[in-house]
This record gives structure tokens, C-alpha cells and sequence, in this order.
């Protein structure tokens, strides 16, 4: 409870900010619309305008916040028009794609951490591979898997897959090399397999790791699933909310797509973070 | 550690390195013919001078050479199963295609001017003005433990989020120049950096701070000669994780509007017209930015932070 009030004071004074912005950045359409119906605004009116256009360039907290309600509980859950449905479509394939980033992920720990010729030629290359900016090559994944035949879920959960395969492989790695020589050494007087170290000992050991390594992840293979929404024409999804919302000048719908998308990301590293807490707690390795 | 085995025990890795690719030999060559197979023997011979290497005393060139043979593979594994499997250049170019839209000296401008105003123009000059501005910012709030506990936890989340959502909206603002893409980078980048400076602000241990008390050091004084050198190693990570982001919020943001140049237009328009080589072109460039980018930075790194562990190992 210690940081509860500096964390309060930082958002509220976000919050006040994103007001004055509000005011500032649309005040000129306000004053212009006001010069061609020929009335002189006050000051108060202006500000009122300000937080209550339609298209503004940036709307105003509330107005978000009652866009987000009309989408979702107003709305039912399988209209086109409802933020839960999109929202549920970009879950699906961030979990998938995180789903099988995880797993390729260990598995490459595993072989680099068992073979050291697997070491030294694929490490170099895991870390190269981030600095190539995947998400470029987004659109020709989905064209490409799309002209093969494969569509809908699965291309963008291969980019999600993308961005969530690296942050484990870095983690595992460090986990499965955390065991110390004392105890490494023990294992060896009790003469263990390969096999045997790692399942008793590389693998438990591991799992702090594992859940820092898994809540990165998880926010990166939603921004990859995003992304993956927009090149395929603004089908559903997140993503194409922001596409769709920028082609009409919708910029309410951009900012509720966008909190939408910050509040599952949110929630996803949050359960990720239970989970961990509860796992390690039952491993006793709670902090 | 209920289980304990006795014995060798059964080798799984040994076995996944040798006999598999010799299994995959066999049932390819029967399939599809010579070719095939000589490509399979020579990945699997690259592969045997790879773990032959690396079981040698390790050296400067062993563990530079390693992860080449490594990348030749699966280049010329590319170049060979395209050409065995016959597959359309429209779904996959080789890379011999690719190489040669390097060698064209229209299609090498193109290039050169998608970089220029990507990577030059809108990543650089975004991750200059986000990562130097999120740095003052950091130094600013060092004073006050009160807005340093309120902004940890928030910037740790913003820093979660998917910000690359914001490119719309920035390119409603700032318009379709490279101006917007900046923008995105800056709001992309200043909050990861901040987060890592401020760390970096507390990494100093008590022991130095009191120190620096005795010495009878102002404030502005113990954050030039001990804060800030002792921040550099969480500022440099700050400044790496950075370079990737520049570069994907410069790319993404141009999917949103842009005008007729630039990396992230090229991808997409390329891409509708089923031109891969060209789109697998600026990928390739996008690639060696990103690297020399990082590069760069680590480098830097290594000459700032020469007295920290990690640097000396």
C-alpha cells in the first residue's frame, strides 16, 4: 500500500492531462464551426464543445469510457458491432500464437541447453531474429499463408508465435542453467540420467524463470495478433477496429479499440502473474 | 527428487542429432530423387563440422564461425528445397532471387530511399528525441521518491501495452510524412527507457551514497560522478530494447497512411502486387538496419560501461 497514493497521484495527473489535450487539440475545430454558424463562443461553451464532438482529434476520457459501454454491454456479444466479439477473436489467436511460442520456445531451451554444438550455432541466430522487425513482415505472412490455404486463426497466431518464442527461449535458457554445481554435483553422486537431472532438477528450478519470461510474452504476442488483424482488410478483430476506425476518421472507436486492447493485455499478464504466484507458493519457492 | 535412475540412462539428444536427419535422408531420396538427398547429406555433414567445432577448446573464431555454418545451412536448405519442391517464386523466392534485386541498380535506389525515410527519418529521429526526452524525464523525477514510486508501476505497465495501436491516431495528428511515424516511435520507446533509467537512478548502493555524503558532494555533483555512471547499464538495456521498437513502430505506422516511399508502404504495396523478391528485399534490409542499429548500441555500450562484470567477463 505504500506506492497506492504516487500511483494515484501519476494516473490522475495523466487523466488531467489527457483533459487539457482534449480541450487544446480540439478547440479549433470548435472555434471554426462556431465562425461558420456566425456565434461568438465563451469560453465555457468552447470547453464544453470541446468534450462533446463527434469526430474529435482526441476524445475525452468519458467519451471513451461511453463508447466502451454501448460496445460491450449494450451491444450482444455476437454483433458485429460489439467490442467483446473482436476482442474474443484477437484473444483467440493471441493464445494460440502464444500457446505455440511457449512451447517452441522451451523446446529450443531444452536443446540448447543440452547440446552445446545447438548452442552456439541457433543462440546467435534467436537473438538476430529479434532485431529483424517482425511485425514488417506481417502482411506477407498472411498473404502468403492465405494463397497456400491457410486462413483465419492460424497466420496471425504464427506472427503472435514470433513474438512470444523469444523472450522464453532467453528465460529458459537462464532457468535451466540456474541449478548450481553443488547441486549439480549431487546429482551426479547419485549418478542421474540427463533425463533424470532435468526433470528433477533443471526443470523445477527453472520455473521462476519461465513465468517472468511467460508474462513478456503474453504482451507481445498480443500486439502481434493486432498487427496481424490489420493487412488482412479489416475483417474482426482488435486490430481491424483500429484499422476501420482509421479509415472513417472514427477516432472514438480507435480509443476505445485501443483501452479495449490495453485492458486484455492487462488482464492476460495479470493471470499469468497469479498462476505464478500460485504455482511457485505450492513448489515452495514463493518469494 | 523422488525418482533417481541408475546407470547411463538413455541419451535423448545424442539420438535426435544423428539419427534423425539420417531417417529423413533415407524416406526423402526414395521420394523425391538424388538431389534431395544430396542436399539432405550435405545439411547433415555441416551440421557434424558445427558439433565437431564446438566440442574443440572454445576461441574467438570457433564461436564466430559456428553460427555462420549455421545460417549458410539454412540458406542453401532454402535455395535447395525451393528448387527441389518446385515452389512458385510468387509464395517463396529463393535466395539467389532475393540477392539479385541487389545487384539492379533502379530497384537498389528504391531501396535506398525506403530506408532513408524509415529507418533515417522516422526510427532514428524518434528513438533520438523519445529515448533523450524519457532520460531528462527520469533525471527530473530522481529527486522525488514519491513520483518514482508512482511512476515505476505505471510505466511498467504502459510498457506492457500494445502502443503500436496508437499509429492511427498519430498519423491523424502529425499527418502521412515521416513526421507521424516519429511520433509513434517516441511514444513507443519513452516508456520502457524511463522505466530502466529510473532503475538505473537507484542501482547506486548505500555503501557509495554515503561515501559520496562524506566526500560532502552536492546533489548535482553525486548524480555526475556516481548516479549516473552507476545508471548506464540499466540505461544502455533501455537504449537496446529501444532499437527494435524504433524500427517496428516506423514500419507499422506506415500501414496507416503514408506517402509513396518508405519501408512498411513498400511491404504492402509489393505484397499486393505478388512481387516476393522485393518484399523479401527490404525485409532483408530492415533486417541488416536492425542489427547494425542494435550493433551500434551494443558497442557503445561496451566502451561506456567497460568497468561493469557483464563487460569484462
Amino acid at each position: 500500500m505504500r506506492s497506492f497514493f504516487p500511483i494515484l497521484t501519476v494516473v490522475s495527473s495523466i487523466f488531467v492531462i489527457w483533459y487539457l489535450a482534449a480541450i487544446a487539440l480540439n478547440s479549433t475545430w470548435a472555434y471554426d464551426k462556431a465562425k461558420r454558424a456566425d456565434v461568438t463562443l465563451t469560453f465555457s461553451q468552447m470547453v464544453a464543445d470541446t468534450l462533446a464532438q463527434k469526430k474529435p482529434l482526441l476524445p475525452a476520457p468519458h467519451q471513451v469510457a461511453k463508447e466502451i459501454y454501448k460496445t460491450t454491454v449494450l451491444k450482444k456479444i455476437t454483433s458485429k458491432r460489439s467490442l467483446i466479439w473482436h476482442g474474443w477473436i484477437t484473444l483467440s489467436a493471441t493464445l494460440l500464437g502464444f500457446a505455440m511460442g511457449t512451447g517452441l520456445g522451451i523446446v529450443l531451451a531444452v536443446g540448447i541447453v543440452h547440446s552445446r554444438a545447438m548452442d552456439m550455432s541457433v543462440m546467435p541466430w534467436v537473438i538476430t531474429s529479434q532485431t529483424i522487425p517482425i511485425l514488417a513482415v506481417a502482411p506477407m505472412i498472411i498473404v502468403v499463408l492465405n494463397a497456400v490455404g491457410v486462413s483465419g486463426l492460424l497466420p496471425k497466431a504464427v506472427i503472435s508465435m514470433y513474438l512470444s518464442f523469444f523472450p522464453v527461449v532467453v528465460g529458459m535458457v537462464k532457468g535451466l542453467r540456474s541449478p548450481d554445481a553443488m547441486q549439480m554435483d549431487q546429482m551426479r553422486t547419485w549418478n542421474t540420467s540427463r533425463l533424470g537431472v532435468f526433470w528433477s532438477l533443471r526443470l523445477p528450478s527453472s520455473m521462476p524463470y519461465l513465468f517472468t519470461s511467460l508474462k513478456i510474452g503474453v504482451a507481445a504476442s498480443l500486439v502481434g495478433a493486432i498487427v496481424g488483424e490489420m493487412p488482412t482488410g479489416a475483417v474482426a478483430g482488435l486490430g481491424a477496429r483500429l484499422l476501420a476506425g482509421s479509415y472513417y476518421g472514427q477516432t472514438i472507436q480507435i480509443w476505445s479499440a485501443l483501452i479495449c486492447a490495453a485492458a486484455l493485455a492487462a488482464s492476460l499478464v495479470a493471470i499469468i502473474g497469479v498462476v505464478q504466484k500460485v504455482t511457485l507458493k505450492r513448489m515452495g519457492m514463493a518469494l | 527428487m523422488r525418482k533417481l535412475r541408475y546407470g547411463k540412462g538413455f541419451n535423448f539428444i545424442l539420438w535426435l542429432e544423428f539419427l534423425g536427419p539420417i531417417a529423413a535422408v533415407l524416406l526423402l531420396s526414395l521420394n523425391y530423387g538424388a538431389k534431395l538427398g544430396l542436399l539432405v547429406l550435405a545439411w547433415i555433414s555441416l551440421w557434424g563440422i558445427n558439433v565437431w567445432l564446438s566440442k574443440r577448446p572454445p576461441s574467438r573464431l570457433i564461436s564466430f564461425l559456428v553460427p555462420m555454418i549455421f545460417g549458410l545451412t539454412l540458406l542453401m536448405l532454402w535455395e535447395g528445397l525451393v528448387d527441389v519442391f518446385n515452389v512458385s517464386p510468387i509464395l517463396l523466392p529463393p535466395p539467389s532471387a532475393i540477392a539479385e534485386i541487389f545487384t539492379q541498380g533502379s530497384k537498389l535506389a528504391i531501396l535506398w530511399v525506403d530506408f532513408v525515410q524509415t529507418v533515417v527519418k522516422g526510427a532514428l529521429s524518434g528513438y533520438i528525441i523519445g529515448c533523450g526526452s524519457a532520460f531528462l524525464m527520469a533525471v527530473a523525477v530522481d529527486r522525488s521518491p514519491f513520483l518514482q514510486r508512482g511512476l515505476l508501476p505505471v510505466g511498467n505497465f504502459v510498457a506492457a501495452l500494445p502502443i503500436v495501436g496508437m499509429a492511427p491516431i498519430m498519423v491523424m495528428w502529425f499527418g502521412f510524412d515521416w513526421h507521424s511515424k516519429a511520433a509513434v516511435v517516441v511514444i513507443m520507446v519513452f516508456f520502457p527507457m524511463l522505466v530502466n533509467t529510473v532503475q538505473g537512478l537507484q542501482s547506486s548502493d548505500h555503501m557509495q551514497r554515503d561515501l559520496m555524503r562524506t566526500y560532502g558532494a552536492s546533489y548535482p555533483q553525486a548524480l555526475m560522478k556516481l548516479r549516473l555512471p552507476a545508471a548506464m547499464p540499466f540505461v544502455f538495456n533501455g537504449l537496446k530494447i529501444c532499437t527494435t521498437l524504433a524500427l517496428i513502430g516506423a514500419i507499422v505506422a506506415e500501414f496507416f497512411g503514408s506517402p509513396i516511399r518508405g519501408m512498411g508502404f513498400r511491404i504492402s504495396t509489393e505484397v499486393g502486387r505478388l512481387a516476393l523478391d522485393m518484399v523479401w528485399a527490404e525485409i532483408t534490409v530492415a533486417a541488416l538496419a536492425g542489427s547494425a542499429f542494435y550493433g551500434g548500441v551494443a558497442l557503445l555500450e561496451k566502451a561506456v560501461t567497460f568497468w561493469h562484470p557483464s563487460q569484462r567477463g
